[in-house]
């Protein structure tokens, strides 16, 4: 088990190394300059702050010198916010982030489980059909079309949540909501699928040979077998929350990475970028490996292999 | 058959499946005792409704099945007319199952000791922590060896035939009085079909069960059953103890049937098999189902169902060559044989072999 964690955590590094590298020379490519904005500036006041921060220098040594940096643990400083490190912009904003996604995500996973069992068990009933039209409304709306929309109805017109901010658990129900949809969908979707072929399989029939309640059948047998695939859904799930959380937390003006990401793109804010592009890149890549050691956990099946040979 | 006592008595019965082609009729008047220790196997090839009939008895028939006529009398009781609650207190519990693929019937997430636990908690009231000590002694049983290492293991840690030990150990965690094991040893090969079919008769004997062995295999019946029923397109064609039906039977499918089967008299290298196949149970054919695949059939058979004739006191046959007027046929050679032996046999006996009377 050491062994393989040893690998994948060498992988991971390895996939951080080649995004940086990818997105860095992808940045360089887009047009403009951290300074197209300042009209006011002449032209040799710009070339002596494009000295000032290495921009002069070829693309390939700046290269260097930013995955030199990246080695000795700094993500450089941001140009937008007059030289804060970048580790810090991430850090301070990390948490409105985390716990939207993280509610999102419970929030949709959670309930698309029950939603997904629940078509799976009245497989072909309205029931089932409702919960059905629900997970294609969840997949084919986007967030912020739904963000936009909880914004108007629930935000404006019922007036039951603050429109946008970031004071208090109230304002998070929406932006949670806006994001929780997509995941719920998928998940509800999926488990839906597998449940109905677990439902089929001997070990069921086994199981209602036992006399066992439908509800115990279900709950002690079918629900276990159908979340274990389930596992490997949350990593994309999380990751698919990353990018959705961008928009709504424009949308929602949450104070979160997602904003601040959008802001320095538009204003190409070199390190910002390159560091929460990493960022998240790490944040994805160490939630597929936490997936893979948590299917072990939940299938022995998987346990055994990884551990013995 | 040590007390003619009927454990189970199925009456008439009916049952169609709704498809999309049509209303299958996939069970046609079946009836049937099963006695109190007795194994009664039931063969018959793939879909002439042996796994339908036994399924009934358990009340898990696919939710496309339709009971339209009959009874299963299990304790004075009918089991069709019982709530599907009172059937999950039958199930498990007086009426047990072994399932046909061992590799497949137990839950791949779940320690075999709770999944032997299971019934005892849900049908005896018993604690986890008592459950499990049950389920060890059962385990031991079944023959399972290092029980107390080996009950905190997942199936997939078990070859195919430790895991019908397994089965056999939670259909038999009540004491039921009946099982019934569907093709229990289809899915093992031969040396391990031997031990799971030994392991049977002896857990039959201590735990005074009586089985219902659906199999395709004459081969396993021949030392398993006390009796035989054959079915063939939702009926039963002929039933009688184990002797009488394989070496004296009556009905040209039984003959076919016995006639495919390699016994170690088998001289020429080839077997026989029965030509066709079995007809389509939409629009059942009238007369004898078997007709159009036997060599033997008559115009009557065609025409009229057969009734059953008796053969003796425990055998029954369903075809029309056991009327008075009809001709004198010679079956197989292979069929005579086995006549000619049940004859000698017959001679040795000092008494008529079985004395119950069977009820039509």
């Amino acid at each position: 088990m050491r062994k393989y964690l040893l690998k994948r955590i060498f992988y991971l590094f390895l996939t951080l190394f080649i995004v940086a590298t990818v997105t860095f020379f992808l940045m360089k490519l887009m047009p403009g300059t951290p300074l197209q904005n300042e009209a006011k500036l002449t032209a040799s006041e710009k070339a002596s702050i494009l000295a000032q921060y290495g921009l002069d220098k070829p693309v390939w040594l700046q290269y260097f010198i930013y995955i030199g940096g990246i080695f000795k643990g700094s993500l450089g400083l941001s140009f937008q916010f007059s030289d804060q490190a970048v580790s810090y912009l991430i850090g301070s904003r990390m948490g409105p982030s985390m716990q939207l996604g993280g509610q999102a995500l419970l929030v949709g996973v959670v309930l698309g489980i029950i939603l997904g069992a629940i078509g799976a068990i009245r497989k072909d009933t309205w029931a089932d059909r409702l919960a059905t039209i629900l997970s294609i409304l969840g997949i084919a709306v986007p967030s912020f079309v739904l963000a936009i929309l909880l914004q108007y109805y629930l935000g404006l017109k019922v007036q039951l949540f603050p429109v946008a901010g970031w004071s208090g658990f109230t304002y998070t129900i929406l932006p949670t909501l806006a994001l929780a949809a997509s995941p719920l969908a998928e998940t509800a979707r999926f488990i839906r699928t597998d449940m109905v072929d677990v439902l089929s399989s001997d070990y069921i029939e086994l199981a209602k040979a036992k006399g066992l309640s439908k509800f115990g059948i279900v709950y002690h047998h079918a629900l276990r077998n159908s979340l274990i695939p389930m596992v490997t859904l949350i990593g994309p799930l999380a990751a698919a929350l990353m990018t959705g959380s961008m928009v709504v937390e424009n949308i929602f003006s949450v104070p979160g990475i997602g904003e601040q990401f959008v802001k320095s793109i538009l204003v190409n804010d070199y390190p910002t970028i390159m560091g929460v592009t990493i960022f998240y890149s790490a944040l994805l890549c160490l939630l597929l490996l936490l997936t893979d050691i948590v299917y072990g956990i939940i299938d022995p099946r998987i346990r055994l292999s990884g551990n013995g040979d | 058959m040590k007390n003619p006592e009927n454990v189970i008595e199925v009456r008439n019965l009916e049952i169609n499946f709704h498809t999309y082609a049509g209303e299958v009729k996939a069970i046609r008047d079946v009836s049937f005792d099963l006695r109190k220790g007795e194994t009664l196997a039931i063969v018959g090839e793939s879909g002439s409704g042996k796994s339908v009939t036994t399924r009934s008895l358990m009340g898990l028939l696919a939710p496309n099945a339709e009971i339209k006529k009959g009874s299963i009398m299990f304790h004075g009781e009918d089991i069709i007319k019982k709530s599907e609650k009172d059937m999950q207190h039958i199930r498990g519990k007086d009426i047990a199952m072994i399932f046909q693929d061992p590799m497949t019937s137990l839950d791949p997430t779940m320690r075999i000791g709770m999944q032997i636990a299971e019934p005892l908690m849900k049908h005896k009231g018993l604690k986890k922590k008592e459950a499990i000590a049950q389920a060890l002694e059962m385990l031991k049983l079944v023959g399972i060896t290092n029980p107390e290492g080996r009950i905190n293991d997942y199936p997939y840690q078990f070859s195919g035939g430790m895991r019908q030990r397994i089965v056999i150990a939670i259909a038999l965690v009540c004491y039921p009085e009946v099982l019934i094991a569907d093709e229990p040893t289809t899915a093992l090969d031969v040396t391990i079909q031997a031990q799971i079919l030994d392991l049977m008769k002896d857990l039959q004997n201590r735990i005074d069960t009586s089985i219902i062995f659906i199999t395709h295999d004459l081969g396993v019946v021949a030392g398993m059953a006390d009796r035989v029923a054959v079915m063939y397109a939702g009926k039963i064609v002929e039933y009688g103890t184990v002797d009488e039906i394989f070496f004296n039977p009556q009905h040209p499918y039984t003959w076919g049937l016995l006639n495919s089967m390699p016994t170690l008299d088998t001289e020429d290298g080839s077997l026989s098999a029965i030509p066709g196949t079995p007809p389509d149970l939409l629009e059942p054919p009238v007369g004898d189902a078997f007709a159009a695949r036997s060599d033997y059939a008559m115009k009557i058979d065609t025409e009229q169902e057969p009734p059953f004739f008796k053969v003796s006191d425990t055998h029954y046959a369903a075809t029309w060559l056991l009327h008075p007027d009809a001709p004198k046929v010679t079956p197989p050679a292979e069929i005579v044989r086995r006549q000619q032996k049940f004859a000698e046999m017959e001679m040795q006996r000092p008494e008529p072999p079985i004395k119950n009377a069977t009820k039509e």
